[in-house]
């Protein structure tokens, strides 16, 4: 296992050079929006990787919630972290793009306030974990994961059903796809997975360390206060 | 004890208790008839533009309100160690959830009720579509925000900053059913649009967190 | 277009103020080992 972790990270460091090669250069520039499309190359296949971080975390609640297994919390607790850090940027980078190719940097379609509500319940979740003074927190916070979940069905039906009443341009419409840019998509979409489940990885390492370290550190202080008698 | 006989009891308790201090609906009555009295000044729109943005702000206050009134759900028991016997009991939990869930849906609907009028009167509302629906768009909005309160008020019981903690976790769980309610209110007040896919998605809502809340609240209470 | 490098510079600064944090803790966290094996 430890061997795997240096070799997956110089194939991620080729891959997303590789990836920022053909988003700048190799891929065509787009007809109509120019080369501020190539945000798109780096905007998407960090939806696509926070979305599934996300996944990963209901995952390892859920299984935590069934097994208690302290590693599947420690895991849903990376996930989430990671899993913000990357919708972040996709929160970032969209506004940045829409700017100058719709003219505004905000409006509340479908795809935009899915992903604002997603990563308002994760940050929500990430302040539980901070916050909670509970020696139960994985229990609460995997219980919170669930409930985000159930809710994110009834967002997107929301937000449709609010969009439909309320038409508006859709930002980063539809429409096929040229095959180039489809390769430089996805490169930098294997590049950007390669490269959260490094940081996952060691997030979820430093985690189930610093339990070691502080469990190993209370039994210290119960020992000292028991010589000290 | 049965378990309904237990939700029952628990329910008449906090009322009585509520009846006798008046402790949380002074609070939170007066809290809302300032939020009503702020916002009069902040927007002072014509008939016309209030019935469209009259719903975003009624829902607002009625929020703001409700956490008022869901952070104190538990502080009774807390201070006098009540959830400790309820742990050992072998009472379910749901019971006990069942009845503060109840109990802050009569508080706040109580504030809902003073608090509509002011708001019919410093707005000149009235409605355009059919005004029974919103009574029901009340009911079924104002479970779905004290339902998933009064579960995230047992969650924030254990944290730092308590009495912040509930509306961080409480409002993005709560965005669908609060575009719904303002949806719902806005349609049926300015009667352009049928109301009918805001109230569904609200009763959806409904069911789906109340399922969760009664499964899940055991763990919660566990929690220690 | 500036827009372009604005968005790819961001992109870069989210990641690496994360690493940073994540190298922070881990710093913190060795010399909370070296510490505890001290004690032993």
């Amino acid at each position: 296992m430890k061997r795997a972790f240096p070799i997956l990270a110089v194939l991620t460091a080729v891959l997303l050079s590789y990836g920022l090669y053909g988003a700048l250069i190799v891929a065509p520039t787009e007809k109509t929006m120019g080369d501020v499309q190539r945000i798109f190359y780096y905007h998407v296949p960090s939806a696509w990787t926070a979305f599934t971080l996300f996944f990963l975390n209901l995952a390892a609640s859920i299984v935590y919630l069934i097994r208690r297994n302290p590693k599947a919390d420690a895991l849903a607790f990376a996930a989430a972290e990671v899993g913000v850090v990357f919708c972040t940027v996709v929160l970032v980078t969209g506004p940045i793009w829409a700017r100058p190719v719709w003219g505004i940097w905000w409006t509340w379609d479908l795809r935009l306030t899915l992903t604002l509500v997603l990563w308002l319940i994760y940050v929500s979740y990430l302040m539980l974990r901070r916050f909670s003074t509970s020696g139960q927190t994985p229990m609460m916070a995997a219980v919170l994961a669930v409930f985000g979940a159930l809710d994110v069905p009834l967002v997107y039906f929301s937000i449709w059903f609010f969009r439909t009443q309320h038409p508006q341009p859709v930002i980063g419409g539809g429409g096929s796809i040229d095959p180039r840019m489809l390769h430089v998509l996805l490169i930098n979409w294997a590049a950007f997975s390669c490269f959260a489940v490094l940081v996952c990885w060691s997030r979820y390492h430093l985690e189930v360390l610093s339990r070691e370290v502080e469990e190993t550190q209370a039994l210290e202080s119960l020992l000292e206060a028991g010589n000290s008698r | 004890m049965s378990s309904s006989g237990i939700t029952r009891a628990t329910l008449a308790k906090d009322l009585r208790l509520e009846w006798r201090s008046k402790d949380a609906i002074n609070s939170m009555l007066f809290f809302a008839l300032l939020v009503v009295v702020i916002f009069s000044f902040s927007f002072d729109p014509t008939a016309e533009e209030s019935r469209r943005i009259a719903g975003g702000l009624v829902w607002v206050a009625f929020l703001f309100a409700a956490v008022v009134a869901l952070n104190q759900t538990w502080a009774r028991e807390l201070r006098n160690q009540v959830l400790d016997a309820y742990r050992v009991s072998p009472a379910p939990a749901n019971s006990l959830f069942l009845a503060k869930a109840l109990g802050n849906f009569i508080f706040v609907t109580v504030l809902e009720a003073l608090m509509a009028p002011l708001f019919i009167v410093f707005y000149n509302l009235r409605a355009l579509g059919p005004g029974y629906q919103l009574l029901i768009v009340a009911v079924l909005g104002t479970w779905a925000l004290v339902v998933n309160g009064t579960f995230f008020a047992a969650m924030s019981v254990r944290t730092r900053s308590r009495e912040i903690m509930l509306p961080l976790l409480l409002f993005p769980i709560t965005i669908p059913a609060l575009l719904a309610m303002v949806e719902a209110t806005s349609s049926i007040l300015t009667g352009e649009f049928s109301a009918r896919f805001w109230i569904v998605l609200l009763a959806a809502y409904d069911v789906v967190f109340t399922m969760a809340s009664l499964f899940l609240f055991e763990l919660v209470l566990q929690a220690e | 277009m500036s827009y372009l490098y604005a968005a790819y510079v961001a992109t870069w600064a989210i990641h690496i103020a994360y690493l940073g944090y994540l190298l922070r803790r881990y710093g913190r966290l060795r010399t909370e080992i070296e510490d505890l094996k001290k004690k032993r």
